[in-house]
């Protein structure tokens, strides 16, 4: 019982409970004979394309802005490179490129005014981030009603503005999974799309070595005691909000690319919650996160999505449509108001 | 209205003010509610919409959200920031309008139970969104927005995969789907369908007359009291003010009536409105008692209300308790008077709309009274209404124009929780410097 426990503390209680639901799901799922090979393809590929926005998390809560809930941001400086990706006719490696190169600088310049706001609120940095992430996207989508996108691929037939999905088969569909990608035993390894999340996670690894990273991370571990050393506190927040936002830009074009559509409107609003939840299911807190986390947290949240469905299938009678909705939203509600509370004001 | 020390300088026995500089500083305190007025203002004219459809329409969405807004008022005096979950206090108005519709009572009966049956359940949740909030001081408001997601996931298992199920085994085709497992994405109320606000309805012109002979009472009484008392000058002449408005409504609603204009035509919903203005009342006398008073210490300074006695915690948690319950009750009156329950989706958004409304009304994170959530109501609703056509009119898309009224609402928020926070911090840079 003692071993138990300490266990238990080391991996974290929440941490435990949903390895332990994983755990059940996979037996149950072996039991019903649901066919586990696919179900497993679906999670590496749904853990690979949304790792990079989990990835995002980790700067913001190393340099003490917590968990960018304003991920949005960079979602929205991605989608602009998408679309001109797409409005120019690029095709291809030249397209993901070109989107990621006009994407980042615009996520950069982005996040510097993002960081400079979050300098000026701390200790409300969560709420205020969620807020600024929402307006901005309700403000792009008079956006992309109003901006001068010519592509008829782009704008609807009809009517003003562009679509709320844009199909990319034509230009640029899954030219990071296809890349270098082979077969064992009938299960595909999408080998561009593994080195697209794991080149990134290795780069933030050196990074948080670098003597940059260190200074990031004692800003983020003691304000008032980086101040005293002479760390400019602000300026590494700001590098911090600039790198998680562009993270989220490189994000949304390795997504996109993959799921196969460029989504508009309110597609992003929420997407910075499941990425904060993601990263807090892998071990970080508020306050800490390294690269192991973003990784284990990216498959654990997507192996729960991803098989509770077909299970969950078997078991409920009638209505399952909202099942995977239902998991997901109390989870990673759950998962985020646990980390704030483990933070507590208490008393 | 408010109780709350306000700064101005004739309290503070500063020379007196200009009347450029009142006006100046008049405008500088409430910018946020002036730009809303000139933009409303501005959205009404561009519209073109007639006078009497603005009007009715406006009464018709305050009387639906009213008590909703009300709902916030407390937990902001205590100190806790706007709060975002009140949404469980409407979720617990419509598990209990569901039970109500299940059982098939209907009519003002119907809702009066559903009124005592949301009670218990909104105490039951307002109590663990305080303990909750108890333990992530200083993040309340993430903290309450979260956890409003979070109770809504659950909702959505009871009411989807629960209800009809094993567990909550209840057979009805009425508000079931058809494969008997999981509750209708919309669920008509009919039986209960504005039973109140058809409880007693009366031309506008009329409820006009009423509304200012009632400020003529109040006011006048207040009047007679200061008289006696020779109370402050600016207070005095809130009074006069008071006193004046309420003439010119009721002359105005007398002279309409003798007209044959479209809004004699309008019908307001009493009931309805009496119940907002208990709720506004109630808001106003709590101040005035016991547990008001440590609301707003806590509100101040949670470590002197420990020092002087009071149980913070405790007191954190009677607020949003208070404002769940209010909240839930709020809800059951926007249901009735909607007449149908989408039952996924009807308690999403009424946080954010009743925050963005009370933040245009002038308030912020830790000030707001009765009189800004009475005019952030309809400036709020006046802009959701004129939106469209505006945008209609000077963009030819009236999508846009609500695209737009969607960005000033999340805008709103935005802008007033970061000046807010600025401010605080920059208070706590001054005090750490002295």
């Amino acid at each position: 019982m003692e071993r138990f426990r300490t266990i238990i503390k080391e991996v974290g209680l929440p941490r435990a409970i949903i390895t332990a639901f994983l755990m059940l799901l996979l037996a149950l799922a072996a039991t019903y004979q649901i066919p586990l090979v696919p179900l497993l393809g679906a999670v590496m590929t749904r853990t690979l394309i949304n790792g990079l926005f989990v990835l995002a998390m980790l700067p913001a809560i190393v340099s003490g802005i917590g968990p960018n809930f304003g991920l949005p941001l960079g979602i929205l400086a991605g989608l602009i490179g998408l679309l001109l990706a797409v409005e120019w006719n690029l095709t291809g490696f030249t397209a993901i490129f070109v989107a990621m190169l006009t994407g980042v600088p615009l996520a950069a310049v982005v996040g510097a005014a993002y960081g400079w706001l979050l300098n000026k609120v701390k200790g409300s940095e969560m709420m205020v981030a969620t807020y600024v992430g929402f307006s901005f996207v309700s403000l792009m989508n008079i956006g992309w009603t109003v901006l001068p996108f010519r592509s008829p691929v782009l704008r609807w037939p009809i009517g003003r503005g562009l679509r709320a999905t844009t199909t990319v088969a034509d230009f640029f569909e899954k030219v990071l999974d296809g890349f270098l990608a082979f077969s064992v035993g009938g299960f595909v390894i999408p080998t561009g799309l593994i080195l697209a999340f794991l080149i990134p996670c290795g780069l933030v690894w050196l990074f948080m070595r670098s003597k940059t990273g260190l200074a990031m991370k004692a800003v983020g571990d003691n304000r008032q005691f980086a101040e005293a050393s002479g760390l400019n506190v602000n300026k590494y927040r700001i590098l911090g909000a600039i790198l998680s936002t562009v993270i989220g830009a490189i994000g949304i074009v390795v997504f996109s690319q993959s799921f196969g559509l460029i989504q508009l409107y309110e597609a992003p609003m929420f997407m910075g919650f499941a990425a904060v939840a993601a990263i807090l299911i892998g071990g970080a807190s508020v306050r800490r996160a390294n690269v192991t986390n973003v990784i284990v947290g990216a498959v654990l949240m997507q192996a729960l999505l991803v098989i509770a469905l077909p299970v969950a299938g078997k078991i409920i009678v009638g209505g399952i449509g909202g099942v995977a909705e239902i998991t997901r939203i109390i989870v990673s509600n759950g998962i985020i108001l646990y980390a704030l509370a483990q933070v507590g004001g208490g008393d | 209205m408010s109780t709350q020390p306000v700064s101005t300088p004739a309290v503070k026995g500063a020379p007196p003010l200009g009347l450029q500089d009142t006006i100046k500083k008049f405008l500088l305190d409430n910018m946020v509610t002036v730009l809303f007025m000139v933009l409303c203002g501005l959205g009404l004219w561009v519209s073109g919409l007639p006078f009497s459809f603005v009007i009715s329409d406006l009464l018709l969405r305050i009387a639906r959200n009213g008590v909703l807004i009300l709902a916030l008022l407390i937990p902001v005096m205590a100190g806790m920031g706007l709060n975002f979950a009140i949404t469980l206090g409407a979720m617990a108005g419509q598990l209990a309008i569901l039970m109500v519709v299940h059982w098939g009572i209907g009519g003002v009966g119907g809702i009066a139970l559903a009124a005592v049956l949301a009670t218990p359940m909104a105490i039951l949740f307002g109590i663990l969104v305080g303990k909750l909030l108890n333990q992530t001081r200083g993040q309340e408001m993430i903290t309450s927005m979260i956890t409003g997601m979070f109770a809504s996931g659950l909702y959505m298992l009871l009411l989807m995969v629960m209800v009809g199920s094993a567990v909550i085994p209840i057979v009805n085709p009425e508000i079931l789907l058809g494969t008997g497992v999981g509750v209708k994405d919309t669920v008509d109320l009919g039986i209960m369908s504005r039973a109140i606000d058809d409880l007693w309805a009366v031309s506008f012109p009329i409820a006009g007359l009423a509304g200012a002979s009632l400020m003529l009472l109040y006011y006048g009484s207040k009047f007679i009291a200061k008289q006696a008392t020779g109370s402050v000058q600016a207070q005095r002449a809130g009074v006069k003010l008071g006193l004046i408005a309420a003439v010119v409504i009721a002359a105005v609603s007398g002279w309409l009536m003798t007209t044959d204009s479209m809004l004699n035509m309008v019908m307001v919903p009493v009931a309805t409105f009496a119940l907002i203005a208990l709720v506004a009342i109630f808001n106003l006398f709590l101040i005035t008692t016991k547990i008001g008073q440590d609301f707003r210490t806590v509100g101040q300074d949670q470590h002197i209300a420990k020092v002087s006695g009071i149980n913070v915690n405790r007191t954190r948690i009677i607020a949003i308790t208070i404002s769940t319950v209010i909240a839930a009750w709020g809800q059951l009156l926007m249901l009735q008077n909607l007449g149908n329950l989408r039952t996924y989706g009807a308690h999403e958004a009424v946080g954010m709309f009743a925050i963005a409304a009370l933040l245009i009304g002038g308030a912020s994170v830790s000030r707001a009274t009765v009189g800004q959530a009475l005019i952030g109501m309809v400036l709020f609703h006046t802009m959701f209404l004129v939106s469209p056509q505006a945008g209609k009119a000077l963009l030819g898309d009236a999508q846009l124009g609500e695209f737009f009224r969607a960005f000033v609402a999340y805008g709103v928020i935005a802008a007033s929780l970061a000046m807010h926070a600025w401010k605080r911090t920059m208070a706590t840079r001054k005090r750490l410097l002295d």
